[in-house]
């Protein structure tokens, strides 16, 4: 089956995908020939139950991995073709990512944690910082800017987490159940960030998720159950 | 150096880790540049040795004495420039603690053969004509506080006087200065005439010889003809370059390059397990972390790259300030107090140990940085 969003051209266009892993001489399937379109500017939700291929399906689209079978394509390009030298540059020029336990770097503070994809661009040190900052103000922790991340509250860590992902200006955000590691509170707020940056900035989202009430904050939700796509939430 | 703070940042990670890797590196810094120390003090009269200076002493052994008759006869043996000869004195000044060497020279013939001494031409003067007079390097004459005019008593273990009296005094009319800073300016020489008539016995012998060859390219072939000239006399001769001589000296102490060698191999072998583990120890525990580095763009190489610089920065700055340590240690000059007269640590020394730092942290870094650089992101952050 395949799944495709309506009206604008597809961002993120999955086409048959294929993803095999071998443990000794067994062959375990995790996705079966997967069709995905995602349009830009859209909030897309990943659920299913664990093991059933979500992150697998995620760090495919991310270019963490590549596919056994099929083909992806991201704003036009395949990646599934790059090099691993290519893919590294490409990741950081288009995809921003948000972790489930926020991967900030604890000996640095949330300032420079959000600095890190900017190392890898040509930009100046008063650049660096210029979009730094803009990504710490979008977030609302830019008074927070020098403190550890052992000083800031799991929802905070979140921000920083997606302050990161954004300072790029990447074409797609990848969150990986942003929410999984914070109260309800702390959970509705990042969501909430995650709107704004979706319906304000236009930022084009995928997130998986565990949680029917953070993917009724997506405009939409595909389901994936044993290695294929559905519209509908299958038993 | 935009990446110095993320560097940096991993080292301050665990930080009784990093300064316990730090403090074994510099210890095995320190104990590098005092044994560099320890090997120049023993062999840097090896290298400062003129090569066009030949060094003939009694085949047997170098306490046998030669005749003084045989300086006429080398004189004579071409390619010879110019010869001249000491003899071991064995004195002890005060007590015996206070080694340093004492020898009997020809004052003109001995200044002439050595120029790297440099004495004042009115101390020399003085020296020619005073007949208990003897010159001091600047060392031995700081270290005693001697100066010039002082009348030094020195007692010999060798040479007795015709009185039967073993203490000899000589009257300071000079201080020589080394003109390069591994002469060894502890010597004591004092003038053979005085020496030779004073003695009880052992008149008209001497040491050895110092010759000066015309040309330093003949200087093989010319000891081969001067030992050929004494053979099967009553004191044949061995021939043989002044650094080679100096390089027998020393190795009486034992081989000194192959137990520095041994000592620092041991010390660095150890170092390097020790640093190792503390970058491996250090990568293992933040596999997640270099997995989002690889998510967020950083290439192989750069991750590869940062670990590497990691464990160069840590061997580098331990390397450093162990050699500043031993520098500053080694500076202030002979610990012995007279047995070590070239104790210093060598520029050459300091350049080496710098390039062994990095060389350090390379290889210590090396398979960590590998095992860094082979992660698979997708696996690397499931490990968070």
């Amino acid at each position: 089956m395949s799944t495709q969003g309506e009206g604008n051209p597809a961002l993120v266009d999955v086409d048959g995908v294929e993803k095999v892993f071998h443990r000794g001489s067994e062959e375990i399937h995790v996705l079966k020939d997967l069709h995905l379109k995602v349009p830009s500017g859209e909030f897309l939700a990943l659920m299913g139950p664990s093991g059933s291929g979500k992150s697998t399906l995620l760090n495919l689209i991310g270019g963490l991995d590549r596919p056994t079978r099929g083909t992806l394509s991201i704003a036009g390009e395949r990646v599934d073709q790059l090099s691993d030298r290519k893919l590294a540059g490409w990741r950081a020029r288009h995809i921003g990512f948000v972790f489930q336990l926020y991967n900030l770097l604890p000996v640095l503070t949330a300032e420079r944690n959000v600095e890190l994809p900017l190392l890898l661009t040509h930009l100046s040190k008063a650049e660096r910082r210029e979009h730094v900052a803009t990504a710490l103000e979008v977030v609302g922790l830019s008074h927070r800017a020098h403190h550890y991340p052992r000083q800031l509250s799991g929802g905070e860590q979140q921000r920083v987490g997606i302050a990161r992902g954004i300072v790029t200006d990447p074409t797609l955000l990848l969150c990986d159940e942003p929410t999984g590691d914070l109260d309800r509170k702390a959970g509705d707020e990042i969501l909430e960030l995650l709107q704004a940056l979706n319906r304000e900035h236009g930022k084009a989202i995928i997130m998986v998720t565990h949680d029917p009430h953070a993917s009724a904050k997506a405009s939409r939700t595909v389901y994936l159950n044993k290695g294929q796509l559905t519209s509908q939430p299958q038993d | 150096m935009k990446f110095l703070h993320l560097i940096w940042g991993n080292l301050r990670r665990k930080k009784t880790r990093t300064i316990l890797t730090l403090l074994s590196i510099v210890v095995a810094f320190v104990l590098f540049g005092f044994l560099s120390a320890i090997k120049q003090a023993l062999t840097g009269g090896v290298v400062m040795e003129g090569a066009n200076r030949l060094i003939v002493r009694h085949k047997v052994s170098i306490i046998q004495m030669l005749p003084e008759s045989y300086k006429m006869r080398m004189e004579r043996i071409p390619g010879v420039a110019a010869a001249t000869h000491q003899t071991w004195f064995g004195g002890i000044y005060q007590d015996p603690k206070n080694f340093f060497m004492q020898n009997p020279v020809v004052p003109e013939e001995f200044m002439d053969m050595h120029p790297e001494m440099l004495l004042s031409p009115a101390q020399r003067q003085a020296w020619l004509t005073t007949r208990t007079g003897a010159i001091v390097g600047r060392s031995t004459a700081t270290r005693f506080n001697w100066k010039v005019g002082d009348k030094v008593p020195i007692r010999s273990t060798i040479w007795a006087q015709k009185s039967g009296s073993f203490i000899w005094e000589f009257d300071i009319v000079g201080i020589y200065d080394g003109k390069e800073k591994n002469t060894d300016t502890t010597p004591l020489f004092f003038r053979y005439d005085y020496f030779d008539e004073a003695r009880r016995g052992g008149t008209g012998s001497v040491g050895w010889y110092t010759i000066r060859v015309k040309d330093p390219e003949q200087a093989p072939v010319i000891a081969k003809l001067v030992d050929a000239e004494f053979e099967n006399s009553s004191a044949e001769t061995k021939t043989e370059p002044e650094g080679a001589f100096v390089q027998a000296w020393a190795q009486q102490v034992g081989d000194i390059a192959l137990i520095t060698a041994s000592i620092l191999s041991a010390v660095f072998f150890t170092i390097l397990l020790v640093t190792g583990n503390t970058i491996s120890q250090s990568v293992r525990e933040r596999t997640g972390e270099l997995g989002m580095l690889k998510a967020i763009g950083f290439t192989n190489v750069q991750v590869l790259g940062l670990v590497l610089a990691e464990s160069c920065l840590l061997a580098v700055l331990g390397g450093v300030a162990g050699l500043v340590v031993a520098w500053v240690m080694t500076s202030r000059g002979d610990p012995t107090g007279g047995l070590l007269p070239l104790f210093y640590m060598p520029y050459r020394d300091l350049a080496v140990g710098v390039a062994f730092s990095v060389a350090l942290g390379l290889v210590t870094g090396f398979f960590p940085a590998l095992q860094a650089m082979r992660l698979q992101v997708a696996d690397a952050l499931r490990k968070i």
